[in-house]
C-alpha cells in the first residue's frame, strides 16, 4: 500500500524508472487545472465512477429486495425446502466468466431464448441488451438476479432465527401480514440486510468480471457498447494492463480503495439509525 | 396458502434453473441450429464436448486451472492451519493488533493492490531471482502459502471452540504444539479445514481477474475462465462450442457443491461470506 501510494505520484511505465509527476495523476483523473500548461483531463474517469455507481444504486438494493422476498417463502413450506435451496444456491457459485457467458448467449437479440419469447408477445420491442448502451447494464442487473443465492441463505438462516413469540405477540394485537413483516421481520432482519449491503457496495466499486466478458463475449471491446459497460475496475485495468499507466492506476486505485472506506464507513454511521441489534437475546 | 406458495417457489426455480437447461440444450445442438429458434436439440451432437478439446488447447486450460486451485489450495491449508493457532491458543504480545492487521487486509480490494503485486512481480521479484513470474502461475501460487486473512479468520474461530482442557492434556504429557496441531486441533477441527480448502478451491478454479492480469496473456500458462473469456470473441466459435465448454468449466464447482453441499451451507451461514 505504501508503495502503491508512492506510484500514484509518478509516471511509471515499468520500463524506466518511476518519474515524480506530483499530483498530476490525480489532476488529470479529476479533471483539474492544467499539466504541462495545457489543459487536460481523462475523457472516461467520470463516465466509468457514473456506470459504477448506477449498478450500485441499481443492482445492490435489488438483490436484497429479491434475495429477501425468496427466502420468505422458503420459511412457509415443510417440506422441500432443502432442494429450492440447492436450486437457489447453485447459480451463485457459477464461475462468473460462465454465467457472463450464458446470459450473453440467453439474452442475444437474434439468435436468443429470452428476445425469442419476448418477440412473440405483441406490443413489445425486445431490447437488444449487450449491443444496446441503454439495456446493456440492465443485463447485468439481471444476470446479477441470478446469483443471489448466497444471499437467500443466509437470509433464510436470519430468517429461521427469528423468535416466534414475536410473531406470536404481535398477531396477538392483531397485526396483518404487512404489520408483522414491517414490524417485526423487518427489524429483526435488519442486521443481515445491513451485513449483505456493505458487502455489496464493497463489491460493487470493484464491478470487473461480468462486465469485461460479457463486452468481449458480445464481440465488442472492453467497455462497450459506447462505453456503457465501462466501469471503474474495467478502467483501471485498461489503464494498468493495457496501457502500462502503473502511475495513474495506482492513482485510480487510492481513490477507489478511499471512496470504498469512505462508503462502508457512511453506512456504518447511518446503521445505528436503521439497524437493531439484540443485545442481550439469543 | 401453502400451494400459492409452492407455485411461486415453482416459478422462481424455474427462472433460476432455466439458463442452466438452456445451456446444456444449446451444447448439444448443430451450430446451425444453435441460431434458430427450435430447442431441442436435433440431432443431439454430444461431439461439441470433444471439438471443444480439439478445437482450442482445453486440456492445458483444464491442467493449469487445476494447478491453481489446487496448490493453491493446499497451500492456504497448510500456512493457515498455524498461524491461526497462533492466533487463537498461543498468548503472545500484540497478538490482537496483529490479528486486526491481517483483519484488515480483508478490506482490501484485489484491484487495489493488484497494481503494486504486478509492479512487485514483473521488476523486484524478478529483479532479484531472475525468475520470470509475469506469465507463469507462480504469483498466483505463490502467496497463498502466506496464509489467506478470510481462511485465519474462519480457522481461528473454529479453534476458539475446542475445549482448553483438550490442548491442555497434550501438553501435560509433555507435546509441544505441533503435537497438539497433530492430536487435538486437525482432528477436531476437519469440517472447518474441509470447508477453508473448499471454498478457496472454488473460488480459484472461478478466479477471473488474478489470471486475467498475472497471466498477463501467455496461452501456455492460461486458465479456463481466462481462455473462455475471450474464446468467442477470438476463435469466432459458435454458441454450441462456447456452450460446450462453459459447461466442462462448471463441471467441476456443481460436483463439488453437491458432494460436499452441507459444509458450504454451514460455512456460509457461520461466517456470512462465501469464499
Amino acid at each position: 500500500m505504501v508503495l502503491s501510494f508512492y506510484y500514484s505520484f509518478t509516471h511509471y511505465d515499468l520500463l524506466n524508472a518511476p518519474h515524480w509527476v506530483g499530483l498530476d495523476n490525480y489532476r488529470f483523473m479529476f479533471g483539474l487545472g492544467t499539466i504541462n500548461g495545457r489543459q487536460q483531463a481523462d475523457p472516461y474517469y467520470w463516465q466509468s465512477v457514473k456506470n459504477t455507481l448506477w449498478i450500485i444504486a441499481i443492482a445492490v438494493p435489488l438483490r436484497i429486495v429479491f434475495a429477501l422476498a425468496t427466502a420468505m417463502l422458503l420459511t412457509r413450506p415443510k417440506r422441500g425446502v432443502n432442494v429450492y435451496r440447492t436450486l437457489f444456491f447453485m447459480p451463485s457459485l457459477a464461475p462468473t466468466v460462465g454465467s457472463a457467458l450464458v446470459f450473453v448467449y440467453l439474452l442475444n437479440p437474434t439468435t436468443g431464448p429470452v428476445n425469442q419469447v419476448l418477440e412473440q408477445i405483441p406490443g413489445i420491442t425486445a431490447p437488444l441488451w449487450f449491443y444496446d448502451p441503454t439495456w446493456a447494464k440492465p443485463a447485468l442487473v439481471v444476470l446479477g438476479l441470478w446469483g443471489i443465492g448466497d444471499a437467500i441463505v443466509i437470509y433464510l438462516a436470519g430468517l429461521l432465527d427469528v423468535p416466534r413469540d414475536l410473531y406470536e405477540a404481535i398477531s396477538i394485537e392483531g397485526a396483518n401480514a404487512w404489520q408483522r413483516f414491517r414490524y417485526v421481520t423487518l427489524p429483526m432482519m435488519t442486521p443481515v440486510i445491513f451485513f449483505t449491503l456493505v458487502i455489496g457496495v464493497i463489491d460493487g466499486f470493484q464491478y470487473f468480471d461480468q462486465a469485461y466478458v460479457s463486452a468481449s463475449t458480445a464481440g465488442s471491446g472492453p467497455g462497450d457498447p459506447q462505453g456503457s459497460l465501462l466501469f471503474y475496475g474495467v478502467w483501471l485495468y485498461q489503464q494498468a494492463f493495457s496501457y502500462f499507466h502503473m502511475g495513474y492506476a495506482s492513482a485510480m486505485a487510492w481513490v477507489l480503495f478511499l471512496a470504498t472506506m469512505a462508503f462502508t464507513a457512511g453506512l456504518l454511521v447511518t446503521s445505528k439509525r436503521w439497524v437493531h441489534y439484540r443485545g442481550g437475546l439469543s | 396458502m401453502s400451494v400459492a406458495n409452492h407455485a411461486v417457489l415453482i416459478a422462481v426455480s424455474l427462472a433460476f434453473a432455466l439458463p442452466v437447461v438452456f445451456m446444456v440444450l444449446t451444447a448439444v445442438m448443430t451450430d446451425q441450429q444453435a441460431l434458430t429458434a427450435r430447442l431441442v436439440p436435433h440431432p443431439v451432437q454430444l461431439s461439441n464436448f470433444s471439438d471443444v478439446f480439439s478445437n482450442i488447447n482445453f486440456a492445458r486450460y483444464t491442467w493449469n486451472t487445476f494447478l491453481y486451485a489446487g496448490l493453491s489450495t493446499v497451500g492456504v491449508v497448510v500456512s493457515c492451519i498455524p498461524v491461526a493457532y497462533a492466533f487463537s491458543r498461543i498468548d503472545w504480545r500484540g497478538r490482537n493488533i496483529v490479528f486486526l492487521l491481517v483483519l484488515s487486509t480483508l478490506m482490501l480490494p484485489t484491484q487495489v493492490t493488484s497494481v503494486t503485486l504486478y509492479i512487485l512481480w514483473a521488476k523486484q521479484f524478478h529483479d532479484w531471482t531472475g525468475i520470470q513470474f509475469i506469465g507463469t502461475l507462480k504469483p498466483l501460487i505463490i502467496p497463498s502459502f502466506f496464509g489467506d486473512a478470510f481462511s485465519i479468520f474462519l480457522l481461528r474461530q473454529f479453534f476458539l471452540t475446542i475445549p482448553k482442557e483438550l490442548t491442555d492434556a497434550v501438553r501435560v504429557d509433555g507435546g509441544g504444539h505441533f503435537e497438539i496441531l497433530r492430536r487435538v486441533i486437525i482432528p477436531l477441527s476437519k469440517p472447518a479445514i474441509a470447508a477453508v480448502a473448499l471454498f478457496n478451491f472454488i473460488y480459484t478454479w472461478n478466479d477471473f481477474y488474478g489470471p486475467l492480469v498475472f497471466l498477463a496473456g501467455n496461452t501456455d500458462s492460461q486458465t479456463l475462465s481466462v481462455a473462455l473469456s475471450s474464446f468467442r470473441g477470438v476463435h469466432h466459435v459458435n454458441w454450441n462450442l462456447t456452450m460446450a465448454a462453459a459447461l466442462i468449466f462448471m463441471i467441476p464447482v456443481i460436483m463439488i457443491f453437491f458432494l460436499a453441499q452441507r459444509v458450504f451451507i454451514e460455512g456460509i451461514t457461520l461466517t456470512g461470506v462465501k469464499g
